[in-house]
């Protein structure tokens, strides 16, 4: 007990302390996304004229309805739901493929089991960008070019992801397996009625991070897609800019920045206590 | 229902033989426990029964058929696990009904069906919750009620109470034995503890090194262990085994004569239980003794041979003996129908 109330004493100083530093880190961090949000309610002339305003303006529903409804090249909705099928193809795809080649990697004995593993393995050391040129030569071959298979085949394949479920189905006692085996579940039965739901809070920990990675792929897209109306919306605010002598919108590209922010917010608060849940704990 | 008939049963993982042939006729209704120390193949041998590991070689015959190639399904069985393998996400309504729900029975059957496992097990109220909510004897129950929905004719246990204290361990092990009485189902139960085999099983395989050393009624191995290894390894605490020989009808440790006893002259080793050494005060088996562990009814000693101080005895005296010396001395005598003798090269039990 003496301990304890000692802790509250010392929390009172270290309250006020700890609040201050997290406050002025928040914002810190938060000053250019309310700048952006300010710039985006205002006309082109207030902003381009300093002082730069620092309160929100009266523009708001008319700088937004132009982006969403027009954007500069081809309507912000458009991107958005470029992007929106583009990261869910990619984070869905990449669950089932990693989920279903770990399933294989744990739990079947098959000639080549640690070769292949390995070589999944290994291109966790090769970024995107390394492979981008012969993968661009790949998709532009099938005809891929400027389409959503294009945006998503060549993301689909995580080797992370495989590693992380790898390692998540080793936790998972043999006893378990064993178990099924005996209650008649065929290999594809067990992976669906037990592994699955072991999984849960897994699949939604590598969701969101999937999604935020498809979400803000920029250099593939950018190669990829010529066609405004297939623009993401990440590499869609860059095509935003001026180029030569036009006159940037900068409100209509700071309401596009503000409107991209919103799905990957979205995705992470609604699944953070998943999210957590499957960073910290593994139920077993 | 079924007996179940292991013929000369081997298994080899690569080169290392772990399993060196086991023949056991196992009646219908029967519980047989396998015990035997860590190591030994007994798990191996119940998972090859269960099909969960390949048989190297002979055969295994479940009822008439022979089921070396069948699934675990096919195969008629249910087994209970040592950490008992329910499914964490599952309710223990789903987790009993799951094996029915794959074989496709009707719901209302399944329901049924757990249902009076539910009651035979007094998990009903319990049959909403998820594993994790349930304490050790709970989830140990369950787990025998997953085995006995599915109305199997072998049960198998794979060490099912080495998870649980001392005290639930007991009364599980009477609840387990009653449990397969009342259902008349053939069981084979694997434990390293002696205890659990000598109060459960109708018979016993002691098994060590991947070979079956004597297969029989507990009271049997107790009273007539056929090899040095199930002598020692059956009784608590384990058997006196003293370098000994036989001259002239009588066996001997060094000079001291034990009692009568049978067959060539020459070395044997002698096995002398600790609880059949009886206090008396003119003895030829002298020993000074240099712990004493009270246990309430009877009390262990702890001690060495009076004159020879390389040769330990442990003996279990009923009543109370405390020390009042560091050190006392104790004359013992042996009754010649407790005197066991095994052939030191072999092991095996002779004639006394």
């Amino acid at each position: 007990m003496e301990q304890r109330s000692g802790m509250v004493e010392k929390r009172g100083m270290g309250l006020w302390i700890t609040h201050g530093f997290m406050i002025t880190g928040v914002l810190i961090i938060f000053f250019p996304i309310w700048l952006a949000f300010v710039a985006s309610t205002v006309t082109q002339p207030e902003i381009v004229s300093p002082p730069m305003p620092l309160l929100p303006g009266g523009h708001f529903w008319e700088n937004y309805k132009t982006a969403l409804l027009s954007g500069v090249n081809v309507p912000v909705a458009t991107m958005l739901m470029n992007s929106l099928i583009m990261a869910i193809g990619i984070a869905v795809g990449k669950i089932i493929i990693s989920l279903l080649s770990a399933f294989a990697i744990v739990y079947f004995r098959f000639p080549g089991r640690t070769i292949f593993f390995w070589m999944i393995f290994l291109t966790l050391m090769l970024p995107v960008e390394v492979r981008i040129l012969p993968t661009f030569e790949v998709v532009a071959g099938f005809g891929m070019l400027n389409s959503y298979s294009g945006l998503i085949f060549p993301l689909i394949a995580s080797a992370t992801a495989t590693f992380l479920f790898r390692q998540f189905f080793l936790t998972i006692p043999d006893e378990l397996a064993e178990a099924a085996r005996v209650d008649g579940a065929q290999p594809m039965r067990f992976f669906i009625d037990i592994v699955l739901p072991m999984s849960r809070t897994n699949i939604a920990a590598l969701f969101v991070i999937l999604f935020i990675y498809g979400w803000n792929q920029y250099l593939w897209p950018l190669l990829i897609t010529t066609d405004p109306e297939m623009n993401t919306i990440v590499m869609g605010i860059k095509q935003m800019f001026p180029s030569g002598d036009d006159v940037a919108e900068w409100p209509v590209i700071m309401a596009t920045s503000i409107l991209a922010m919103i799905p990957p917010v979205i995705v992470v608060v609604s699944m953070q206590k998943l999210f957590v849940r499957g960073l910290v704990d593994s139920e077993k | 229902m079924a007996n179940v008939t292991l013929k000369n049963i081997k298994k080899s993982f690569g080169a290392t033989h772990v399993i060196h042939g086991i023949d056991a006729e196992i009646k219908d209704g029967e519980f047989i426990v396998i015990v035997g120390p860590s190591g030994c193949g007994k798990s191996t041998l119940l998972r090859m029964v269960a099909g969960l590991e390949t048989i190297t070689s002979g055969d295994i015959f479940i009822g008439d058929e022979r089921a070396n190639e069948k699934e675990p399904m096919d195969r008629d069985i249910a087994m209970v696990f040592q950490n008992y393998a329910l499914y964490p996400h599952m309710s223990v309504r789903q987790n009993m009904g799951y094996g029915l729900k794959i074989a496709k029975l009707p719901k209302s059957e399944i329901e049924a069906k757990v249902q009076d496992a539910a009651k035979l097990l007094q998990l009903e109220p319990l049959l909403e919750r998820k594993p994790r909510q349930l304490s050790g004897g709970q989830r140990q129950r369950v787990a025998m009620g997953r085995a006995i929905v599915r109305e199997p004719s072998v049960f198998l246990f794979d060490e099912p109470l080495s998870n649980l204290d001392a005290k639930l361990r007991v009364q599980m092990r009477l609840e387990i034995r009653e449990l397969q009485e009342k259902l008349g189902i053939t069981a084979l139960y694997v434990t390293h503890d002696q205890v659990e085999a000598m109060t459960m099983a109708d018979r016993m395989i002691v098994m060590n090194g991947g070979i079956a050393e004597q297969i029989g009624t507990p009271l049997d191995v107790y009273e007539k262990p056929q090899t040095l290894f199930a002598a020692q390894f059956i009784g608590s605490p384990a058997m006196n085994i003293f370098d000994a020989h036989v001259e002239g009808g009588q066996v001997k440790i060094r000079d001291l004569p034990i009692g009568p006893a049978q067959g060539r002259d020459g070395p044997v080793k002698l096995g002398i239980r600790p609880e059949h050494l009886v206090k008396t005060s003119d003895a030829a088996l002298n020993a000074s003794i240099q712990m004493s562990e009270p246990l309430g009814a009877n009390t262990l000693l702890h001690g060495k041979l009076t004159g020879f101080d390389n040769i330990a005895i442990t003996a279990s005296l009923p009543g109370v003996h405390l020390l009042e010396t560091k050190s006392f001395h104790i004359g013992f005598t042996v009754e010649p129908a407790n005197i066991h003798l095994f052939d030191p090269e072999t092991g095996r039990r002779l004639p006394v």
